[in-house]
């Protein structure tokens, strides 16, 4: 398949937020990290209650207000405005960093520039010195939640891939990653390596080891992402 | 009697020496002590070292006191936001140092500052390169990372309201860092948009007990 047929197939970013929102537990304590994964919440399915954690020390986090009904000190971790639901609490920082790294968080999605086959996570750094680095809690979301998911698109924009034999770009964490979700398939980190579950329709396995330095096993039962 | 009211910004301020490690409250807009941090300005100490999550962001306070080179050194998590140019000046032109520490490390660096703990063994950056030079540990199968108490000379920090004993209650999210710097300082700063009588502030409520505070000024919004 051609590049621009593949392009073609690629989730768009809310179908990417919708998907992994299937994934997440009724009832579960979640931290959606800034950028792609912030936008999960908007696609959680009716009736299931996730009661979102915010770094900045909020648990029970709600949407963005009204437009001149918010409290400017109630922001998350993109420093957006949002809101507290009934039942929300607020905290200090280091009890907030308790709960992320002391394993309290059922999920935790974060974005990558990189992930490596035995699940480490590089979404911190680059290699581009004409920035001063910044980390903020990139290193503690990823080593603390029961489950790390990261979402991010297949291939960087220049088309490089970013699920990789080794992440060439500075780690936030070895070994942490569990499940994958891209534009072009769902994948879990398992000790054999990356093993897709789920790929985008009409894609074969060579179509997608195509745009994948990692080698990838592949699922008996593939199913269709959508 | 124990008073821990001044009557301004000034005096709260007063005594703060060149070269002081200077906690500051804060995590993006929300809960920057702001006119503390004025006040450090007026006031005039330099070669500071700022302990602070971001690096400040357009002219007012922590972006302020580095335009106006006050500040040798910066440890921070995060100190790349939206309007940190004065930051990045300093940066580029190596006029700062950067001392760059994950949140939760920096927050709980402070934590054992203020809990008298010689350190702690973190699994957060220890596979990263913020651990470089650093002692790395295998506890329970997982490599961690030994992290120094970080204390402070002084600590601003923004409340909502207090006593005279120094009790503060805080407003929603801009809580963030201020009561772990509170415990760390040798010297804590704290502006309240209201200073109420003793017993006004439910006990059951209260965030950061007085004994951790020294001075308190009411600022009024």
């Amino acid at each position: 398949m051609s590049a621009a047929a593949l392009d073609g197939r690629r989730l768009t970013r809310a179908a990417m937020a919708r998907r992994v929102a299937r994934d997440l537990p009724d009832g579960s304590y979640v931290n959606l990290g800034i950028g792609l994964p912030t936008l999960v919440a908007n696609h959680v399915p009716a009736g299931r209650e996730i009661i979102y954690h915010s770094e900045n020390g909020i648990l029970g986090m709600g949407p963005e207000p009204e437009p001149g009904q918010g409290d400017p000190e109630l922001i998350n971790a993109g420093k957006q405005l949002v809101t507290l639901l009934p039942g929300g609490a607020y905290f200090h920082h280091t009890d907030s960093f308790m709960i992320m790294r002391g394993g309290h968080l059922d999920v935790s999605v974060l974005g990558a520039f990189q992930v490596s086959a035995s699940g480490d996570l590089a979404n911190w750094a680059t290699l581009d010195d004409d920035f001063p680095p910044a980390v903020g809690g990139a290193m503690d979301l990823a080593v603390g939640a029961k489950r790390v998911l990261v979402l991010m698109t297949h291939t960087s924009p220049d088309g490089s891939p970013k699920l990789l034999r080794r992440c060439s770009f500075p780690l936030t964490a070895a070994h942490v990653v569990d499940r994958v979700y891209t534009d072009l398939a769902v994948l879990d980190v398992t000790p054999e390596g990356l093993l897709v579950r789920e790929i985008a329709a009409g894609l074969s396995a060579d179509d997608l080891r195509g745009v994948t330095e990692a080698p990838l096993l592949f699922a008996d039962e593939l199913d269709v992402l959508h | 009697m124990l008073d821990k009211r001044v009557a301004s910004v000034a005096d709260a301020v007063a005594g703060v020496q060149d070269g002081a490690v200077v906690l500051i409250g804060g995590f993006g807009s929300s809960g920057i002590p702001i006119e503390l941090t004025h006040a450090l300005l007026e006031q005039g100490a330099r070669d500071l070292t700022l302990v602070t999550n971001n690096a400040g962001s357009g002219e007012t306070d922590v972006a302020a006191l580095l335009r106006e080179r006050r500040v040798r050194k910066i440890i921070c998590s995060y100190p790349r936001s939206k309007g940190s140019t004065w930051f990045e000046e300093l940066y580029r032109a190596r006029e700062i140092e950067l001392e760059l520490v994950p949140q939760g490390t920096l927050s709980e660096r402070m934590r054992a500052a203020g809990a008298g703990l010689g350190g702690f063994f973190t699994p957060t950056g220890a596979d990263s390169n913020l651990a470089h030079g650093k002692e790395v540990r295998v506890i329970g199968g997982r490599r961690h990372v030994f992290e120094h108490p970080l204390p402070g000379d002084v600590a601003l920090v923004k409340g909502d309201r207090a006593d005279r004993w120094g009790n503060v209650v805080y407003h929603s999210a801009a809580r963030n860092f201020g009561p772990t710097m509170c415990t760390a300082a040798a010297l804590t700063l704290v502006q309240v948009r209201q200073v109420v009588e003793l017993g006004e502030l439910d006990p059951e409520a209260v965030v950061t007990p007085g004994v951790f505070v020294d001075r308190v000024v009411e600022v009024r919004p």
